[in-house]
C-alpha cells in the first residue's frame, strides 16, 4: 500500500484530476461536459478516468456521504492492542461494515479507527461488543468540526 | 430523504460507470427520468446528506505517502481560534475537536498529508509557532488495515 509507484501523469490526466474532485458536472453527459471544459473530446475523457482508475489514482467517482445527514452516528476509537495481537485484532475490527478507517500508529493506543454506524443505537451496540473484546480504549467523538474533506491539487 | 433517494446513494456510493450517459442505467432501475436522477443528487446535497459528489482520489498513489495524525493540547478558551488557524493550512486535510480526559488529554486533531515525514513535520511546526501551541503530537500511520468512504 505504501509502496510508491512511478506514474505519469500528462497535462490533462491533471486537470481532470483537480476538476472532477470539487467540480464534477452534474449532467447527463457529465463527460462530454468536462471534456468541453478542457478542450477534448467525451471519448478521451472517459479514457483517460479509465486509466487513471486502473492505477488506482481515481478510487471512485460517486456521492460523499456525511454521516450525520444520513441519521448516522460516528466516533473515532484509540485502542491498545499488545504486539503480537495487532493484526488479528485489526481484521476483527475491519470485519465491522461500519468501520471507514483503521489504522496502526506509534504510542500506547496504537490502534486508530473511526465507526460510521446507521444510528447512534446501533453505535452504541457496536462500542459494546468492542468492549467486550477486552482491549483498553477510549472513545473520541467529534466535539467541534473545523475543517473536513480535501482536494489534492496535482 | 425517501426510499428512492436511498436507493439512489446505494446505486452510486461505490461509483458511477465510466460511460457518456452513467445516469441512464441508475435512472432505469428507480424506473424514474435521468433528470430526475440528477435533481434528486442536486437535493441531497443541498440538504446535507451527500456532502460533495465527485471523485475520491488514491492520494497514496500520487506519492502523498505521509499521513499523519497531529493530536493538540490546547486550552478550552483558545479551541475557536486555533481550529480556525488550523483549518487554514492546505496540509491539513481534517481539523476536528474532540473529547479528551485525564489520561488523554489532546483535544484537537489535524490530519497532515505530504509526501514525506520531513514535510509534515514542518507542517505541524509551522502550526505550532502560528498558535503558540506546542503541546502536540504526531502520530504517523504505520499501516492501513482499512479505508473506504462512508456507506449505507
Amino acid at each position: 500500500m505504501t509502496q510508491e509507484l512511478e506514474l505519469e501523469l500528462d497535462d490533462t490526466d491533471r486537470q481532470l484530476i483537480n476538476l472532477i474532485q470539487l467540480d464534477f458536472p452534474l449532467d447527463l453527459r457529465p463527460f462530454h461536459a468536462l471534456g468541453d471544459q478542457i478542450g477534448i473530446s467525451e471519448q478521451e475523457v472517459i479514457e483517460h478516468l479509465k486509466r487513471l482508475t486502473d492505477i488506482g489514482v481515481i478510487r471512485r467517482i460517486g456521492p460523499i456521504l456525511n454521516t450525520k445527514g444520513i441519521g448516522g452516528s460516528s466516533t473515532l476509537i484509540a485502542m491498545q492492542v499488545p504486539e503480537d495481537a495487532i493484526d488479528s485484532v485489526a481484521s476483527w475490527i475491519n470485519g465491522f461494515d461500519e468501520v471507514s478507517h483503521n489504522y496502526l500508529r506509534p504510542g500506547a493506543y496504537n490502534i486508530w479507527f473511526t465507526v460510521s454506524a446507521s444510528s447512534k443505537e446501533r453505535l452504541h451496540e457496536m462500542i459494546g461488543e468492542i468492549k467486550a473484546f477486552g482491549y483498553p480504549f477510549l472513545e473520541l467523538p467529534v466535539t467541534r468540526l473545523f475543517k473536513i474533506g480535501v482536494k489534492f491539487e496535482v | 430523504m425517501d426510499d428512492l433517494d436511498l436507493k439512489l446513494i446505494k446505486l452510486t456510493q461505490d461509483g458511477i460507470d465510466l460511460v457518456p450517459e452513467p445516469f441512464e442505467e441508475i435512472a432505469l432501475e428507480l424506473a424514474i427520468p435521468e433528470a430526475e436522477v440528477i435533481d434528486r443528487i442536486e437535493a441531497l446535497m443541498e440538504s446535507g446528506i451527500i456532502r460533495r459528489f465527485g471523485a475520491s482520489i488514491g492520494h497514496r498513489v500520487l506519492g502523498i505517502v505521509a499521513n499523519a495524525m497531529c493530536v493538540w493540547n490546547v486550552p478550552d478558551d483558545r479551541v475557536e481560534e486555533v481550529g480556525a488557524v488550523m483549518a487554514g493550512f492546505g496540509e491539513v486535510s481534517h481539523c476536528y475537536e474532540r473529547v479528551r480526559y485525564p489520561e488523554w488529554d489532546y483535544n484537537l486533531y489535524a490530519m497532515i498529508h505530504a509526501r514525506t515525514r520531513e514535510e509534515c513535520e514542518h507542517t505541524a511546526h509551522d502550526i505550532s509557532r502560528a498558535t503558540g501551541i506546542s503541546n502536540y503530537m504526531l502520530l504517523f500511520s504505520e499501516k492501513e488495515f482499512k479505508k473506504t468512504g462512508v456507506r449505507i
